[in-house]
């Protein structure tokens, strides 16, 4: 039995006045690829931040690596990058960097100082992104699609048990859009890596994930992705109510 | 001035006091100001006017009190002020800025009230609201030194975590950082420093030494470590040739302190607009 490193039981969330999610059942495995699916506003986000801990349920229970969210200590075994991320002060002085060692900082602990071989762990996360000649670069003055390769790099610095990304290739070209699914692809079949990825770019991950989500307030489908391309466009469209087109 | 510095003990204690301003005021500086809390240095200091001028009110009523510091009830005024305005902020979570105005009303509408009863202003509380080299006593002199162990102590513990709070707050809290108490943390030592602060360069002039240097070293430095470096030379440059011209020409040394900021800041937007000039000018001559 695969090791469930996320289960949520009947989790229901409201903002003040939208109903976002009700009653969500979803667990996912280690060594899973999940891509999280669904139309503008069917709740993607809030379902993400309500795993990393940033909402709180209404009602319903969530478990992370087999424990209470709230009693869940191992938040640097959890890599996060936020459907927004590049929206942050770009007159911050920080070097791109500063910006990826701190994406150690739960790793290395309270009262701690990052310690020596994180440079080489900085290094490395930024080849992965192909931006290591940006080391010493002010992150307010890339474009935003080397931004967000930052931030996807802040993510994989601390070697996550789990990599949660809300639409990462947002700005990213599609010959790097390619280039980076390959990588998730890469680590999560030779690190372990467990992914969960919200995307509308069916296309291009469908034969990359092992299951997909489909969200709508609830969840309509979740299984292996397999499983997913036998159901039909007039199903899909019945859950968002549109109609959408499947690429194969 | 080095001889007048080693024979008279109130300009030790103004020159020894300013250095270390000069240092903690920008250090914390970069923190506030990239978190775009500039205004809230203003509204403590504010708040740490209330204090003062409830203290000198005091020690004016009572005679058991004559001798009291008001430094300590400014800072107690400014760390009850820091702490309620974290709390204002939590309550109005849409507009944090709201809890700016209405500490700051509430300090200067307090000082108002003190200083009426204690019969208007005095040349003390002028010192304390443009600064002094001459009201500076070796008492001042150990609670700056305290507080700058604190400042020191506390930004060697939480570097990293103010970082990244700084810099993406929701990424913080997703990475399980006790955000709320660094952040609770952070603003009762900005209280401190404007506290240490106000008695060189003045309660009206605090958040400017918090500030200026910072805006100057931000149109240089690309990176967090090299803003932190650069504002702290501006800062301990214009504390240094304030306090020096102050002492010479008579003046209060919150006004030669920030002037001297201003300056700075203007050279440094005026090179670099000059550096930028020459570079590409350079560079497109090299396409040519
Ligand atoms: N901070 C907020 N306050 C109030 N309502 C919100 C907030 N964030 C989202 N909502 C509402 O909750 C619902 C779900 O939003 P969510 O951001 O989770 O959607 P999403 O699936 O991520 O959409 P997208 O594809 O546009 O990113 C929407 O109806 C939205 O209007
Ligand atoms: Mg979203």
């Amino acid at each position: 039995m695969k090791k469930i490193l996320i289960e949520l039981k009947d989790v229901s969330f409201q903002y003040e006045y939208t109903q976002a999610l009700k009653n969500i059942s979803l667990r996912v495995h280690e060594g899973d690829f999940l891509a999280l699916m669904g139309q503008n506003g069917s709740g993607k986000s809030t379902l993400l931040k309500l795993i990393l801990g940033l909402l709180k349920p209404m009602s319903g229970e969530i478990k992370l690596f087999g424990e209470q969210a709230n009693h869940f200590k191992h938040r640097e075994w959890i890599g996060y990058v936020s459907q927004k991320s590049n929206a942050f002060n770009s007159g911050f002085p920080a070097t791109v960097e500063e910006v990826v060692k701190s994406g150690l900082v739960q790793k290395v602990g309270l009262f701690k100082r990052y310690p020596k071989d994180a440079d080489i762990l900085v290094k490395g996360a930024l080849k992965d992104v192909g931006m290591e000649k940006y080391l010493k670069r002010n992150i307010g003055q890339l474009s935003g699609g080397q931004q967000q390769r930052v931030f996807i790099a802040r993510a994989l610095v601390s070697d996550p048990k789990l990599l949660i990304l809300d639409e990462p290739t947002v700005g990213i070209d599609r010959e790097n859009v390619q280039a980076f699914y390959d990588m998730l692809a890469h680590l999560n079949k030779h690190h372990n890596m467990t992914m969960i990825l919200v995307t509308h770019d069916v296309d291009t991950v469908s034969d990359r994930v092992s299951h997909v989500a489909c969200l709508n307030q609830s969840i309509h489908f979740h299984g292996y992705k397999n499983d997913f391309d036998t159901i039909s466009e007039e199903q899909i469209a019945s859950w968002n109510g549109h109609s959408v087109r499947k690429i194969h | 001035m080095i001889e007048a510095i080693l024979n008279y003990e109130f300009l030790q204690n103004a020159f020894f006091s300013g250095l270390i301003i000069g240092v903690i005021a920008p250090l914390l500086g970069v923190f506030i100001v990239v978190r775009r809390l500039s205004l809230i240095a203003d509204a403590l200091s504010h708040v740490t006017l209330a204090g003062i001028a409830g203290s000198l009110y005091l020690s004016q009523s009572f005679a058991g009190l004559a001798l009291l510091n008001p430094i300590y009830l400014g800072i107690v005024a400014s760390v009850s002020g820091s702490i309620l305005i974290e709390r204002l902020r939590r309550l109005y979570k849409h507009y944090e800025e709201l809890a700016i105005p209405i500490i700051m009303s509430g300090g200067i509408g307090i000082s108002a009230i003190f200083i009426s009863l204690a019969s208007g202003f005095n040349t003390d509380l002028m010192s304390y609201l443009f600064g002094s080299v001459s009201a500076v006593s070796r008492q001042d002199l150990y609670v700056v030194m305290a507080i700058a162990v604190v400042v020191v102590l506390f930004l060697v513990l939480f570097f990293k975590e103010l970082f990244v709070l700084s810099f993406d707050e929701e990424y913080a809290k997703a990475s399980g950082l006790p955000a709320k108490w660094i952040h609770l943390l952070f603003m009762v030592v900005v209280a401190l420093v404007i506290a240490a602060s106000m008695r060189i360069v003045g309660i009206l002039l605090v958040s400017s030494l918090m500030t200026l240097p910072v805006a100057a070293a931000m149109r240089l430095a690309r990176g967090f470590k090299e803003a932190i470096i650069l504002a702290i030379v501006f800062g301990e440059l214009a504390v240094i040739i304030g306090l020096i011209s102050a002492f010479y020409l008579n003046l209060a040394p919150g006004g030669t302190i920030v002037v001297t900021s201003i300056i700075i800041l203007l050279l440094v937007i005026f090179i670099k607009k000059i550096v930028l000039k020459v570079s590409i000018k350079s560079k497109g001559e090299e396409v040519l």
